[in-house]
């Protein structure tokens, strides 16, 4: 019985994520336009794009090959198992063990390899110059990340985040520089793994400084809508990521009740909710800087997680 | 009784090349060899199989020929088996290519009589089992090597190469030999058993340390001794590049392990970890960006050699560390990750190099800017290469990922090493990891896209047929196998115990293939587990549902068009992203600091129909502060000794007069 609540309840968060991805998009956008006095496209916009996009017929390029059909397929099954594998709303999910916070990072890594591949398949100057800076960004991002994910493993001793959330959640831990630093470091790659300003736009096009968006440039129809769909998951990803590690009050754990799990989602929702405000609030506050700035962020953000995990072999306490 | 079997299938593949001689200019006789190498070596990987599963007790024999009083030792050990599982894997799979890609050689009678010979010295190298064995083994490996390197010795480039691997490999010989010296005292005893009993002083085993590292560092490509490794293993056949960079740099590793981890016993220091693990980590690095600056495919692999060799000796670093401890439940799972990362590198850097072969036959062609949509012609070897990509990259579910996890695992755990050097310095190599793993992912990104996607940027691109099926049998059974190392890992740790065992103490990974789900669990479940196998299959389930639901619910249609380009579509493939630009935001960031790379911008004014020049320069700063000097050195000494060449034979005589007068002096002096 308690094996079928398990499953049930990591189905139930497949779902979830999947239903709530564009939302979290759309959200974003309404308060950026908000914040900036316009009203905005409706909250619900990002579902209508999807629905119309799958009905719409693929126009694929002539030079395009297989890997172009299928690799929105890959990106979307690797994004979002890897959404999956996040504890969300309850900890101690019956898959969480199927792959530990480097193996979710990763998998991103997997569906990133396989987007800039797309991108350089149908081979326009667009196409590459989006997967070429992609890479670029993941360079630096991909070490940044791990070395946060160092920081944690040294506090929490384990990598696995239904663990590290657990630990976060005792009474130890409190105020820690190193956690700090870890967290910044966090924020900074999400954001230039999202796209977001200042790293990239996700809301322009035409436009020599874009990277996400130069790469999709040739996909449309269906593979357009799971592709998007698929960034839509991998912002909710990492907005799960900093509440699950920095935030994850609240939540159910395994074999807790209907009550607790619905309290989980609640509370779970509300932290997305915040989350996406304080990240169009930051969106509107700065500019895009300029591709050859990128480094230096992500650079940051890298001498940030070393620092941290640094901190902590000086002294426990830090 | 393995032992004899493995040893007389060495002797078949030197008749073999003997034979060879004789034959090798008839058409059949490339079929023949490669037939007979696929044999001989699916043989010898069946037995070492057996042999390691089967948990057997260590075999050694002595046959009565090489140095009289010393006589030739072998053994097989669990150690000597899975690396020799590791060659003759290689060797049956390249062999199985060279079945159709051999056709196509030129010179057949450069490459036929020496590569069985090239096979069995690696395989001899594996069971030696005394100094003078190991020694003249690994001295035939690299001779005969070389002959292939030397295959197409009509391009000066594939000439100077030959003559860098030739001076390399003859220095690090040197050093080998003088490792064995230090190692078997002075009273000399050369088999590896009295070697094993026999204690030498802690400075002298340090100086052994330096020394292996020296000469199994500079054939497996440790930098700075990996100069020679990206010009000599392209300028080889494919297939042969396959086995000196998938297989042979292994040999160089087991090497290694043999001297450090078996013959020289307990007095291990812990500082010698730090130094394997800082030159693992700066290889890595290095070889990574050296990788991503090149557009010849053939060394951009070979680079990329150098990189895997780094994250092995991250491995291996962390494993004396841990040693030097006493630490031995964290040394074997460094260990682990070292031995299985051996593995993977060959079965995925194989793959590789077979696919670049595939292309090379279809198209002539190994320099990237030249190719471009190869998928379209050549969609099998585009998926096989595609595979080996993704592996390399580190990617889930495939192998690379299960052995760089497991690095990762053992550098979480090091901060329970007592000491502040190693403290600071495993998360270092941990960043460095990290960075050379996504570095790694960008490069092969360039590799695979520039070359398989994209649209053809030569005619010869645009012609290209797909290859023959041995050679496609062979590049899915190494893609088969990097998919099975990569959801089934539990197994191969298994498989690594004994080995493990061997070398660190009798201290080795529980066993995984118990654990729920064959999950891997290298230390305790609380800690970190991963599960490749569910990671594949929830990418599968979540894929095909939604590509169910989409074609069934949604549209399935298709129409072909131009692309789209943001409406300025342009009919030049030289519009296309190049392998230069697409490294390019990299060089700037990363390039700029390490290889010094300028770029020069010259615009003509307006009016003037000269064309716009883009400049890069880059200097290579391993070869301009390290070789460079020591080459140049060499060259103005021996231009000043030149005159001695032309003395008469009185000053030569009262010169060599001279130097036994000062000797005995010396001497006399000494006493």
């Amino acid at each position: 019985m308690a094996l079928i609540t398990d499953y049930l309840v990591q189905g139930c968060q497949m779902l979830l994520i999947l239903l709530l991805a564009p939302l979290l998009t759309g959200w974003v956008r309404v308060i950026k336009a908000r914040l900036l006095r316009r009203r905005g496209p409706p909250l619900l916009q990002p579902y209508r794009d999807l629905y119309k996009l799958l009905g719409k017929e693929v126009v694929l390029a002539e030079s395009a090959s297989w890997l172009f059909r299928v690799a929105p397929y890959l990106i979307f099954a690797a994004i979002w198992v890897a959404t999956s594998l996040v504890p969300t709303f309850a900890t101690g999910l019956a898959f969480n063990w199927t792959a530990d916070l480097i193996a979710i990072v990763a998998l991103l890594g997997s569906a990133r390899f396989f987007l800039a591949l797309a991108g350089l398949d149908v081979g326009t100057s667009f196409g590459g110059i989006g997967s070429s800076r992609e890479m670029m960004i993941a360079s630096l991002a991909e070490p940044a990340i791990l070395m946060m994910v160092f920081t944690l493993s040294l506090l929490a001793g384990t990598t696995e985040l239904s663990a590290v959330a657990r630990f976060m959640l005792t009474a130890e831990v409190g105020l820690r520089v190193s956690l700090g630093l870890a967290l910044l470091a966090l924020m900074m790659v999400a954001i230039a793994e999202n796209a977001r300003v200042p790293v990239d736009n996700p809301a322009t096009h035409l436009e020599l400084t874009m990277v996400h968006e130069a790469m999709v440039l040739e996909y449309s129809g269906r593979h357009l809508a799971l592709i998007e769909l698929a960034a839509s998951l991998k912002l909710l990803l990492y907005l799960s990521l900093l509440i699950c590690i920095f935030a994850p009050w609240g939540m159910a754990t395994a074999g807790a009740g209907l009550v607790a799990y619905l309290f989980g989602v609640a509370v779970y929702l509300a932290k997305l909710a915040f989350g996406g405000f304080l990240l169009a609030l930051f969106e509107t506050s700065i500019a895009k800087m300029r591709v050859f700035r990128v480094d230096e962020f992500l650079g940051a953000a890298l001498m940030l997680g070393l620092l941290g995990a640094l901190l902590l072999f000086v002294s426990r306490g830090l | 009784m393995t032992l004899p079997l493995l040893l007389i299938l060495p002797m078949l593949l030197l008749a073999a090349g003997v034979y060879a001689v004789i034959i090798a200019r008839s058409p059949a006789c490339s079929r023949q060899m490669y037939g007979v190498a696929l044999a001989v070596s699916t043989v010898a990987l069946m037995a070492a199989l057996a042999y390691l599963f089967s948990g057997q007790a260590p075999e050694t024999l002595r046959l009565p020929i090489g140095l009289p009083w010393l006589g030739a030792h072998f053994r097989l050990d669990p150690l000597a088996a899975f690396f020799l599982i590791v060659v003759n894997l290689g060797s049956a799979v390249a062999s199985l290519f060279a079945l159709g890609y051999g056709q196509h050689e030129k010179a057949p009678e450069r490459v036929l009589p020496f590569y069985p010979a090239f096979l069995a010295g690696m395989n001899l190298v594996l069971l030696a089992d005394d100094a003078f064995s190991f020694l003249f083994a690994w001295e035939f490996m690299s001779l005969s090597s070389w002959a292939l390197v030397m295959a197409h010795h009509q391009d000066p480039a594939n000439v100077r190469a030959g003559y860098l691997y030739l001076v390399m490999a003859c220095f690090g010989t040197l050093a080998l030999l003088l490792a064995f010296g230090l190692l078997a005292g002075p009273d000399g005893g050369y088999n590896f058993d009295a070697i094993r009993t026999g204690r030498i002083t802690p400075e002298l085993a340090a100086l052994v340390l330096i020394l292996a590292l020296i000469g199994a560092g500079s054939k497996a490509g440790l930098v700075p001794l990996h100069v020679w490794l990206p010009l000599a293993h392209p300028a080889a056949p494919s297939h042969v590049s396959a086995l000196m960079s998938g297989v042979m740099t292994k040999v160089a590793v087991y090497g290694f392990i043999r001297i450090i981890f078996d013959l020289l016993g307990e007095p291990v220091a812990w500082w010698w970890g730090g130094i394997v693990l800082a030159l693992g980590g700066i290889t890595a690095v290095l070889g990574v960006l050296y990788a991503l600056m090149q557009h010849d495919l053939k060394r951009l692999l070979a680079y990329h050699t150098v990189e895997n060799i780094g994250i092995i000796f991250i491995g291996l670093g962390l494993a004396l560390a841990f040693q030097g401890n006493q630490m031995y439940a964290s040394a074997a799972l460094a260990l682990t990750a070292a031995l299985f990362h051996v593995l993977n590198h060959s079965l995925f850097k194989s793959l590789l190099f077979l696919g670049t072969g595939a292309v090379l036959t279809a198209t002539g062609e190994r320099d990237m800017e030249q190719l471009g949509g190869l998928i379209h012609p050549m969609p099998y070897t585009a998926l096989a290469f595609l595979m080996g990509a993704a592996a390399i990259s580190a990617l889930p579910p495939l192998n690379g990922f299960v052995s760089e996890w497991l690095t990762f695992q053992a550098i979480l755990i090091s901060p329970e090493l007592p000491q502040w050097l190693l403290k600071f310095l495993a998360p270092a190599v941990g960043a460095l990891l990290a960075l050379s793993a996504a570095l790694a992912a960008a490069c092969f990104v360039k590799a695979f896209g520039i070359t398989f996607l994209g649209r053809p940027r030569s005619p010869v691109a645009a012609q290209a047929r797909e290859t023959d099926r041995y050679s496609l049998t062979a590049m899915f059974i190494l893609a088969g196998l990097c998919l099975l190392a990569g959801i089934l890992p539990g197994l191969v740790v298994d498989g690594l115990g004994p080995v493990v065992g061997q070398i660190n103490g009798g201290a080795q990974l529980t066993a995984q293939h118990s654990q729920p789900w064959l999950t891997l669990v290298p230390i305790v479940d609380v800690k970190s587990t991963y599960n490749g196998l569910l990671v594949l299959l929830f990418m599968a389930i979540s894929g095909s549902i939604a590509a169910l639901l989409i074609h069934r619910l949604a549209s399935n249609r298709v129409r072909r068009g131009p692309a789209w380009d943001c409406g300025f579509p342009d009919a030049s493939p030289a519009t296309q992203y190049t392998a230069g630009s697409f490294a390019q935001p990299i060089r700037r960031v990363f390039g700029s600091v390490v290889f010094q790379a300028r770029e020069r911008v010259t615009m003509p004014p307006p009016g003037d129909l000269r064309p716009a020049k883009l400049e890069v320069r880059m200097r290579d700063p391993i070869w301009e502060l390290g070789y460079a000097p020591i080459a140049a050195a060499v060259v103005a000494i021996s231009t000043r000794f030149n005159y001695l060449q032309y003395l008469t034979i009185r000053r030569y005589l009262s010169l060599v007069f001279g130097a036994l007068v000062l000797l005995l002096l010396g001497m006399a002096l000494w006493r």
